[in-house]
């Protein structure tokens, strides 16, 4: 039997690698690529999720979508998400910023802005639908700031519902944003602002020639994420709402129309397109971003 | 193309299945529906399979898994149901396994060979797919000696679920909050129906008619009571398949749902139907902050338990105009044996067992038996001598067997869905601008066009 320690440092090292990078890559290709290879196929077949037998019919769910407007329709409730991304971004840099100075109890604050990210999304939206009852907490904290007048039925109202959710919705990414900002932003050396301190800079100062240039790249991937994230809303409203009156996505719909109607093929066509349009939103980002430069 | 080489090929091993498993359990009409599956010659009907009976109980072993949907019970009730099962096959070992979201969660096994050895059937499995994933229980004609509510589950002939129970359909209402808003006789057409709601909101503190919006499922109930407003067994496989004008002014499914917008708009419905609960509901109707919920017998033992006086929880016939009430019976889910099951005989046996003798469907079940001749439950004998009639829907004409689902999918439409009922409240209470006639036009439309096409395809 041959010996490790037999083989050149090279071919161990190869050796090493390879099996080391085996079960990720595995796990990859499994969960990951094939789906993604699968769904592809899928989408050209009118395969009910469940039969035997697939019917190939080429292009005709790609036909269908592009035909019926109101497949599209939809992504009118996407824009609500993509403008409380901003919202969400400027909370998160605001709390990253301000955190990232000497403050009391900082350690403490950052877990309680970094809490929602760890619960689970259904536990969220359950907690957001009683948050928004009509005798529920929200109504309840204005009745007892004498702000009774405020109250409304969050998720009855077609013009409030839409903006109610998207407010959830920050609360349970902004986290996210949050922590990775507070890590660009620590990675500044203390020294550059104490230098800048020395030449008069006041915070506002700081934050504008100091933070912002410093992490630019972060604030670019964040944007990314979150305009994608905004593409493809689903867990919040679908928990909640289930995407009635009047506030169902893309993505609900896509699931609506695999599940509900079982017509797998022309779902998976309908996350095809979707991943079609975050594909080539991002690119368009990056193009514009560096233009700008 | 490769893929109609794979298609064949489990096509073929299919039947290669089908032949030995139907050898190996006296299984006659295994053979026989794999057979007709794959597109082989079909050969002689067979005759239906027979339950065990007397010693031969005792030849029957080996282990099997019971998948069921009552997670709440699955740890009691169905322990002393193996334990009962035993006394007669003893050396059969029974294993339960409950799903939480039963419909989905099944669906996904059911894509392997791995989904127990006893289930239910999913009601999202297209009826003639049966065949690929569950065993024959025998030919329809031969059980329905025994059986009723067989024809939901039957694919050319050959069935292939017994229903766990056979549910009616209709309101549930407060008997208190009824009397308390001075409405003495039961409502029975559209019109004593909108005036008892209308007198629970002016003379009591509850809510006329809960329509649990939030959750959606619910909604869905309302469609079980299509028969009763048409007035006709025979609507719903048959006339509805037959007609282009399923949603216009006057049919069955206009005058149905136009007690849910009448209601809705009138103020008659919770305040804020977008965050219902369902849980609370029940404790609500039975103790009378609600008059009435539209739903199936089968949550009437639910409610009961909550309520400070069950009697106060009564049972009506959804209303109607037309000229003799009929309430639909239909099937709970059915129960069936895997096709992939090792131990066949065991697993018929425990359904046999399950819906003869374990008491299941009238009592968990909470409906009727499907059993033949079985006593009626309690809430029911009230009705006994009155024009009110109990009967299942006919099924569909040969050769149309499914249809309804079919159309109803291609069209989205979704009649046993939440979406088209969550518009027409939406409409209603001012949150849409359509009108309740817009909507019904669109759903019409979208059923003409599917109908077209599933009538040529066909």
């Amino acid at each position: 039997m041959p010996k490790l320690s037999n083989m050149s440092y090279k071919n161990q090292r190869i050796l090493i690698i390879f099996l080391f990078s085996l079960v990720p890559v595995v796990l990859l290709l499994t969960f990951s690529y094939l789906p993604v290879f699968k769904m592809f196929q899928y989408s050209f077949t009118s395969w009910n999720g469940l039969s035997k037998n697939m019917e190939y019919i080429g292009f005709d769910n790609y036909k269908t979508i592009f035909t019926k407007p109101e497949y599209f329709a939809v992504f009118k409730v996407s824009l609500y998400y993509f403008f409380a991304t901003f919202v969400q971004m400027g909370l998160a840099l605001y709390f990253a910023t301000i955190l990232s100075f000497n403050v009391r109890m900082k350690n403490w604050f950052k877990g309680i802005l970094f809490f929602p990210t760890l619960l689970n999304g259904v536990a969220i939206g359950f907690i957001f639908l009683f948050f928004f009852k009509p005798e529920g907490t929200l109504n309840t904290i204005l009745d007892l700031l004498g702000l009774g007048v405020l109250q409304q039925k969050w998720l009855l109202n077609p013009q409030l519902i839409n903006i109610s959710l998207a407010f959830a919705s920050v609360w349970r990414y902004m986290g996210m944003n949050f922590i990775i900002f507070l890590g660009a932003i620590s990675s500044i050396g203390s020294d550059i602002y104490e230098a800048s301190e020395i030449d008069g800079a006041n915070r506002w100062h700081q934050f504008r020639h100091i933070i912002i240039p410093s992490i630019k790249r972060i604030l670019q991937l964040n944007l990314i994420l979150a305009v994608s994230g905004a593409i493809g809303v689903f867990e919040i409203p679908y928990v909640m709402t289930g995407g009635s009156n009047g506030s169902g996505t893309f993505v609900i719909q896509t699931v609506d129309v695999a599940f509900k109607y079982s017509k797998l093929g022309l779902a998976s066509a309908m996350a095809v397109i979707l991943l079609g349009i975050v594909v080539l939103v991002t690119i368009l980002q990056r193009i514009l971003i560096k233009e700008e430069k | 193309m490769k893929k109609t080489k794979a298609v064949t090929g489990l096509a073929a091993l299919t039947l290669m299945a089908g032949l030995f498993s139907g050898c190996a359990s006296d299984n006659n009409n295994a053979t026989n529906a794999a057979a007709t599956k794959a597109g082989g010659n079909t050969g002689t009907a067979a005759e239906a399979t027979a339950a065990p009976e007397g010693d031969a109980a005792k030849d029957i072993k080996g282990d099997i898994t019971v998948i069921t949907q009552r997670t709440d019970i699955v740890d009691t009730v169905f322990k002393d149901y193996a334990a009962k099962f035993n006394e007669k096959y003893p050396d059969v070992k029974v294993n339960f396994e409950a799903l939480s979201n039963y419909e989905d969660q099944i669906k996904i096994r059911m894509s392997t060979s791995d989904y127990g050895d006893v289930l239910l059937l999913p009601t999202s499995v297209a009826i003639k797919d049966l065949p690929d994933f569950f065993e024959p229980l025998g030919k329809k004609s031969d059980l329905e000696q025994q059986y009723t509510g067989l024809e939901e589950r039957t694919v050319d002939g050959i069935s292939y679920g017994i229903p766990i129970t056979v549910n009616f359909s209709g309101v549930i209402y407060n008997k208190q909050v009824f009397k308390d808003a001075g409405v003495t006789e039961v409502p029975r057409t559209f019109d004593q129906f909108s005036a008892a709601l209308k007198s629970i909101k002016e003379k009591t503190d509850a809510v006329p008619l809960y329509t649990n919006y939030a959750a959606g499922w619910t909604l869905t109930q309302w469609e079980a009571d299509l028969a009763t407003v048409a007035g006709d067994r025979e609507y719903v496989n048959i006339g509805q398949v037959a007609s282009d004008d399923n949603f216009v002014p006057g049919q069955p499914h206009y005058e149905l749902y136009k007690v849910m917008y009448d209601a809705a708009k009138d103020g008659l419905i919770e305040e804020d139907p977008t965050t219902t609960d369902w849980e609370s509901s029940k404790a609500d109707l039975a103790n009378g902050k609600i008059g009435t919920m539209m739903l199936g017998s089968w949550a009437i033992g639910q409610i009961k338990g909550l309520a400070a006086n069950p009697d106060d929880v009564g049972f009506m016939p959804f209303p109607t105009n037309a000229g003799k009430i009929l309430v639909p019976l239909s099937d709970d889910y059915n129960l069936g044996v895997s096709i992939h099951s090792k131990n066949k005989e065991a697993a018929r046996a425990w359904v046999d067992w399950f819906i003869n003798e374990s008491g299941y469907p009238t009592t968990e079940g909470g409906g009727m038996s499907p059993v033949k001749g079985a006593e009626l439950p309690e809430i029911l004998k009230q009705f006994a001598g009155t024009d009110i009639t109990f009967d299942t829907l006919a099924p569909a004409k040969a050769g149309e067997e499914g249809w309804v689902d079919a159309i109803d999918k291609e069209a989205e439409i979704g009649l046993w869905q939440p979406d088209f009922k969550k518009v027409i409240i939406e409409a209603a209470i001012g949150n849409r601008k359509q009108s309740y006639d817009d909507i019904m036009k669109e759903l019409n439309d979208k059923w003409k066009t599917a109908r077209a096409k599933i009538v040529t395809a066909k």
